[in-house]
């Protein structure tokens, strides 16, 4: 057991409601601390994964946290704890390029990088994710889940929604 | 930090404060689902109101830390007598009017207070507050575009508007009244000044209002604590605590 195996099985991990991600891809997972085992306890790794909420009021964080926390007893450890971080607040922008990639494949417009001003990303101009035409409108700043807002395509008269830029 | 046990008390009393009041005002704006105006508000609503729990959830964890209390028990087996929300969020929902002022204003003071607590020199506050800000953008966002439309759209909603001012303005101060135990926090560096908070927030609310044509009413503020509450609150946590309280092993799942 150690900290890249896990990191590596924490891969597996995926979000309950954007499947083709990984809580990794996503920047949720901030931390993976191995202890040793304590003395007189249980022989084999204690194992700590620090996890942060995307939107402190997403409801889907109990199941990730249970995901995680089933994922690395999988692997073998005999104690695993969980533990839920603010700090730093978690920023879309902590999401990969590959996430990126997979979210458009997936139907959902990606958030752009905002170096942390906010409203103005929700401006920006935005492609649709399926015929890739910029000519789209913001129809609502919040969307079906906390993560999202609501996006309409002029060109291919689809809409669609973005991860919203956090 | 390590607090005096005077201090740890009330940290917890301020916290409690700032996690009802995000408690009461996201059931509040529950209340809307499946009944706003139109579909786009039912949405905005919804996910505002899920971010208000999600913030008292964060206020309620910084509490834990302190007296290991649990935040499920807080928010669904605790009576009225003991909530310590201001008084305006309590009060219901009334006309869409109503529920958007009640959200500017709320946003307003919010807005000014987390973008102070984030030095508080508690680095649980100081977190919860810098996470919490992030998500108020877009509430104030939100609000903000709502009054504009309100006070300049027809003569009903401008009518509704006013009526909705009148409603409220009177419970705005409570909002940013200290607590007890609030000047021994600022002192400590762990919470701001709560009436230079306030006077952040009512200049700013003076300048949307004026901004949208509108003289902010001149009526006397309603007196009393935090924890003075009506039977708003009552049916409120009937409404909020009663699948819980029938069910608090969940056994039913």
């Amino acid at each position: 057991m150690t900290p890249e195996a896990v990191w590596t099985a924490l891969q597996d991990v995926a979000d309950p409601e954007i499947p083709v991600l990984s809580v990794v891809e996503l920047g949720m997972v901030r931390a993976v601390v191995l202890e040793p085992p304590a003395a007189g306890g249980a022989a084999g790794a204690r194992v700590r994964v620090d996890v942060t909420p995307t939107f402190a009021g997403c409801p889907a964080f109990h199941a990730i946290s249970e995901a995680v926390r089933s994922r690395v007893s999988e692997l073998g450890a005999a104690e695993v704890e969980v533990r839920r971080v603010l700090s730093p607040a978690w920023s879309s922008d902590d999401m990969t390029d590959t996430a990126r990639t997979k979210l458009r494949a997936f139907g959902l417009a990606p958030p752009d990088p905002h170096g942390g001003l906010l409203l103005p990303a929700l401006d920006a101009p935005v492609a649709c994710p399926r015929c890739g035409s910029f000519d789209t409108e913001l129809k609502n700043a919040f969307g079906s889940a906390l993560c999202r807002e609501i996006h309409a395509c002029r060109a291919c008269g689809e809409p669609f929604e973005r991860f919203k830029p956090l | 930090m390590t607090l005096s046990p005077e201090l740890r008390a009330a940290l917890v009393e301020r916290l409690t404060a700032m996690a009802d009041d995000e408690l009461v005002l996201g059931h509040r704006d529950s209340e809307w689902t499946g009944h706003a105006p139109i579909l786009e508000e039912d949405i905005a609503l919804a996910n505002i109101a899920q971010d208000e729990i999600g913030h008292a959830l964060l206020w309620l964890e910084a509490r834990r830390e302190l007296d290991g209390s649990d935040p499920d028990a807080l928010a669904y087996r605790r009576s009225a007598g003991a909530w310590r929300n201001a008084r305006l969020l309590e009060l219901p929902k009334g006309d869409w009017a109503f529920t958007m002022l009640r959200q500017f204003l709320f946003d307003v003071f919010e807005t000014e207070l987390l973008a102070r607590l984030q030095a508080s020199a508690c680095a649980s506050v100081a977190e919860a507050a810098a996470k919490a800000a992030k998500e108020e953008v877009f509430h104030l966002r939100h609000s903000g575009l709502w009054l504009r439309r309100l006070a300049g759209g027809t003569e009903e909603s401008a009518t509704r508007l006013r009526s909705a001012m009148d409603r409220a303005w009177p419970y705005l101060p409570q909002l940013w009244q200290p607590l007890a135990g609030d000047a021994a926090l600022t002192e400590a560096g762990i919470l701001p000044d709560m009436a230079e908070v306030g006077a952040a927030a009512l200049e700013r609310v003076r300048a949307a209002l004026t901004g949208s044509g509108l003289e902010p009413p001149e009526v006397p503020p309603n007196p009393g604590g935090r924890d003075r509450h009506g039977e708003d609150l009552v049916a409120l946590l009937i409404d909020m605590q009663s699948v819980a309280r029938a069910d608090p092993e969940a056994t039913a799942w």
